[in-house]
């Protein structure tokens, strides 16, 4: 079989000298009609997007059809939507689909920072026209073959259909063929109409590497093996912005396999996305290279951040809320409504710093050889990964290539793809020979880019009637900024819309304000980001005024939420993010959220009659343009121990490609929810982080699962653009939660994780 | 020099007999299909059958293999389709997948002992394993699919 894939335009161009029979067949040319799109979404994007069938799309002479996935599959189930989405288009038969994972190179495929619950949101447009122009030009190869007008031929199943004569033609005879016809233009193409749909908003599909991840063949960046390679770990500094004083190189060295020992130079700050520096152990295997790593006996300059302690800092963060902060949103008066207010409420939430803990740890293998550098690795943005690669090393970045393996787990933390960069820097003093740089968990758990840590204080005024008509919610945490930027006083526009600038309620008077809070680690984006604290702070809250109120919590958060309408945020917020889209095309639709509040209600059995010490939580949250509501049924004994019988999530994510795994990552943002809201956290003394693995460092295990979790999507809508998906759920899950346990036994839980709070 | 059995076959080691089984399987023997996920038995990803029984290959030491037989993801069955297996991909167990080695070779232990688990067995017997995507319902329905002979 000849079958060439088209994964890189060297590739591409290297098929084209070999006369492969192939769709892709050369440089594609600008796409006039696209460039005069607005930019949002994926094109809003660097490098914005690629539809062209050539870069995306081949057909071998045996009918099967290769499609290249862009963007990094860690458990979302990527690998297996973006191809169905052009499969579907392009009338390709499913069982005859490969699927070829792109190396880093946005040039060529299109943004590929695979975060922000941004795949499908972004890609459904472009990977349905990529397959459209390829439909479009096997039905033009088979019309010219038989003479006829491409109105009397169809596509249909990997094979175009003659229909006046009924003969058909394979996809894999037409293919060299297609490959001569023009690409169609954007506005030439005719796409599918979702009736006619065989795969999209489909259930059925298999994950495509079912059968690799159950065997123990799928390759994540942990697995990567070349011939003559070596291992390495690296001792980094504890404290941010540390560096190595002393080490003992001849006692690693000593260790039996131990061959190498190589300094990683420590960045300034703030150091983005480069290593932290330290010294790597090269060895023969990974166990030696640790032994070796132990023999080293670094010690450390710690510098200025070694005074980061986290309960002195939740009592910084404490007195700042409590003071005036930036004001970020500001509707109507709030201190005159408070005034005249019947009631006055307030509470502080707290949520500390979490590590994304992803299954595998960073790793990454290299190889610098001839002045080239080719790094296999499992990160969300191999661009990235490549061009801080090039910068370090020196090499050209055409001389630089990011193989993309399998992630064992994403969340945030392999976005930034600071373990690529060590293995290069390492293989560059390698000769020549592999390298492999291995995270073990500690160093995972204890040089990772933290969640942030947050203090969410709210105020609100009740009138008579137990409405809210004045509401202050002071957020304070360290910004994620502070990674790229010297000592940033303020979160940024993308963390202040992750739910607190963007809250959807009625209530005529509010007031939003952000607190200075310096950055003594480094702060990174988790899985949903500042949508945890912010949704933990809002829907606590809101069940506590309905308490207050003496109000049912769901009629009361329909309340707050107010009647349908779409609120203009533009016009509320300065600088207004909405997930770097238009507002006018993902608008903050409170009727999308009331119908999932309802739909869940429903479903969920609101209001049912439970047994002692049983109680149910409801909340709700729009993020990442997706709208979910959750039901959590929580019981807690005598002695204080907290079990969860039943979870109902319902999501509006618009339309959508596979609601397998809608579902799938929805029962995973339970599980992470209920996590977060149980057991897990990061506290620093000293500087330093004080966990350690997952002894502890806790995560939901088994036993802590719900004994039942209910998805419950809505129907796909094709006037509504696709939702992310990634990530929504995970927000309204700890307080729904918090909210049960008040329902249960009336204590209010205001400090994550619950850990101990609940025990008699 | 230890001699042992992997997946059926003879093998011998004669380097350090101290390094854990993991990294003889996964730097040594070229089988990564055992997965490092944290070196100190806390989570389960590198669950192996060493003569039948789930053991976390990070704390065996090669020398405790010596004379018997290890079973890894790669030999638990020759296609691929144990019934575990196959109810795994069945019901579309797996999100990242990193874990789900570990999961599988874990509770084709237990279907060993309980042919028939309980919800409680499964909980009892999978306490160890993390899965950080948060599978552990459809974990424990392809266990209970699995166990009626899929």
């Amino acid at each position: 079989m000849t079958h060439i894939i088209n994964v890189s335009r060297r590739e591409i161009l290297k098929g084209a000298a070999a006369g492969g029979l192939a769709l892709s067949i050369g440089i594609p040319p600008p796409n006039a009609a696209l460039a005069a799109e607005p930019k949002y979404g994926a094109d809003g994007m660097p490098h914005g997007w690629v539809n062209d069938p050539r870069v995306f799309v081949g057909v071998a002479s045996d009918g099967t059809v290769s499609i290249v996935c862009h963007r990094s599959e860690m458990g979302q189930g990527v690998r297996t939507g973006m191809p169905l989405i052009v499969a579907d288009e392009m009338e390709a038969d499913w069982s005859k689909v490969k699927i070829v994972q792109a190396p880093g190179d946005e040039v060529a495929f299109g943004n590929q920072d695979t975060d922000g619950s941004r795949s499908t949101r972004h890609f459904m447009r472009p990977m349905r026209q990529c397959g459209a122009a390829a439909r479009m030009m096997l039905e033009a190869a088979a019309a010219k073959k038989w003479g006829v007008d491409v109105g009397d031929v169809e596509a249909k199943n990997n094979e175009v259909i003659n229909k006046k004569s009924g003969a058909k033609l394979g996809y894999g005879e037409l293919a060299a063929d297609a490959a001569k016809m023009p690409v169609p233009a954007a506005d030439a193409l005719k796409l599918k109409s979702p009736e006619a749909f065989r795969y999209i908003g489909k259930e059925g599909a298999k994950i495509v590497d079912g059968f690799d991840i159950t065997t123990g063949r799928a390759r994540y960046g942990q697995d990567v093996l070349l011939p003559g390679m070596k291992f390495a770990v690296i001792a980094r500094p504890p404290v941010m912005g540390g560096k190595v004083k002393t080490y003992n190189e001849p006692a690693a060295m000593a260790v039996p396999g131990v061959v190498k020992v190589v300094t990683i130079p420590a960045p300034d700050l703030p150091s983005a996305f480069l290593p932290v520096g330290g010294v790597a152990v090269v060895a023969d295997n990974t166990y030696a290279a640790i032994k070796g790593r132990e023999a080293l006996g670094v010690t450390w300059d710690d510098g200025p951040h070694a005074v980061y302690d986290s309960v002195a800092y939740r009592k910084d963060l404490e007195e700042t809320a409590r003071k005036p902060g930036l004001v970020v949103r500001k509707d109507g008066d709030f201190d005159a409504a408070l005034k005249g207010a019947a009631k006055t409420i307030e509470a502080e939430y707290y949520v500390p710093h979490l590590a994304h803990a992803t299954m595998e740890p960073p790793a990454a293998t290299a190889v610098v050889k001839d002045g080239s550098c080719e790094v296999w690795t499992s990160v969300q943005s191999p661009q990235a990964a490549h061009d801080l690669c090039a910068k370090a090393t020196g090499i050209a970045p055409e001389k630089v290539k990011v193989n993309v393996t399998l992630l064992g787990g994403g969340f945030g933390r392999k976005s930034k793809p600071d373990f690529a960069v060590e293995a290069a820097l390492i293989a560059k003093a390698m000769d020549g020979v592999p390298v492999k740089v291995v995270w073990t968990r500690e160093d995972d758990i204890r040089n990772g880019y933290y969640h942030t840590v947050s203090l969410e204080r709210l105020v609100a005024g009740l009138d008579a009637s137990g409405k809210t008509v004045a509401w202050l919610h002071n957020s304070t945490a360290p910004t994620i900024l502070a990674l790229f930027a010297p000592d940033p006083k303020h979160e940024m526009p993308i963390e202040l819309g992750m739910g607190l600038v963007d809250n959807p309620f009625a209530v005529p008077n509010m007031r939003m304000e952000n607190g200075e809070a310096p950055a003594h680690t480094r702060i990174g984006w988790y899985r949903s980001v500042s949508n945890i604290s912010h949704a933990f702070a809002i829907q606590s809250f809101a069940g506590e005024l309905a308490a207050a109120a003496g109000k049912d919590q769901k009629d009361y958060l329909l309340d707050l939420i107010g009647p349908a309408r779409i609120v203009d945020a533009n016009k509320a917020v300065e600088n207004f993010w909405d997930y770097g889209e238009n507002v006018a095309v993902y608008p903050i639709d409170t009727g999308r959220l009331r119908k999932v509040v309802e739909l869940v209600a429903d479903k969920g059995e609101w209001g049912r009659k439970l047994p002692a010490r049983h109680g149910l939580g409801i909340a709700a949250h729009r993020s990442f343009t997706t709208y979910v509501a959750v039901i959590v049924e929580a019981a807690v004994d005598d002695a204080g121990k907290l079990s969860i019988p039943r979870v109902d999530i319902a999501i509006d994510p618009g339309h959508f490609v596979n609601p397998d795994r809608i579902r799938s990552q929805l029962q995973g943002a339970v599980i992470m929810g209920i996590g977060l809201a149980m057991s897990s956290q990061i506290t620093y003394k000293n500087g330093r982080v004080v966990q350690s693995n997952f002894d502890d460092y806790l995560v939901t295990r088994m036993p802590d699962m719900p004994q039942v979790t209910n998805v419950h999507i809505t129907p796909a809508d094709y006037k509504l653009p696709p939702g992310g998906v990634g990530e929504p759920g995970v927000p309204p899950v700890a307080p729904a939660l918090t909210n049960a346990i008040f329902a249960a036994i009336g204590k209010r839980i205001r400090t994550l994780p619950i850990g101990a709070q609940l025990k008699a | 020099m230890a001699t042992f059995k992997l997946n059926g076959q003879e093998k011998s080691f004669d380097g350090d007999q101290a390094i854990p089984a993991l990294w003889y399987l996964r730097d040594i023997a070229g089988l990564t299909g055992t997965k490092f996920g944290c070196g100190v038995a806390a989570c389960g990803a590198c669950t192996i059958h060493l003569d039948g029984d789930a053991v976390r290959a990070c704390q065996t030491p090669m020398s405790a293999v010596a004379d018997k037989s290890i079973t890894t993801i790669e030999g638990l069955d020759p296609n691929g389709n144990h019934p575990l297996q196959v109810a795994w991909r069945d019901l579309n167990v797996p999100q990242c997948g990193y874990c789900q080695a570990g999961q599988i070779m874990q509770a084709a232990a237990l279907l060993k002992d309980k042919p028939q688990p309980t919800n409680a067995d499964i909980d009892e017997a999978m306490f160890g394993n993390i899965c950080r995507c948060g599978t552990y319902q459809r974990i424990r329905a392809a266990i209970h699919q699995a166990s009626k002979g899929g």
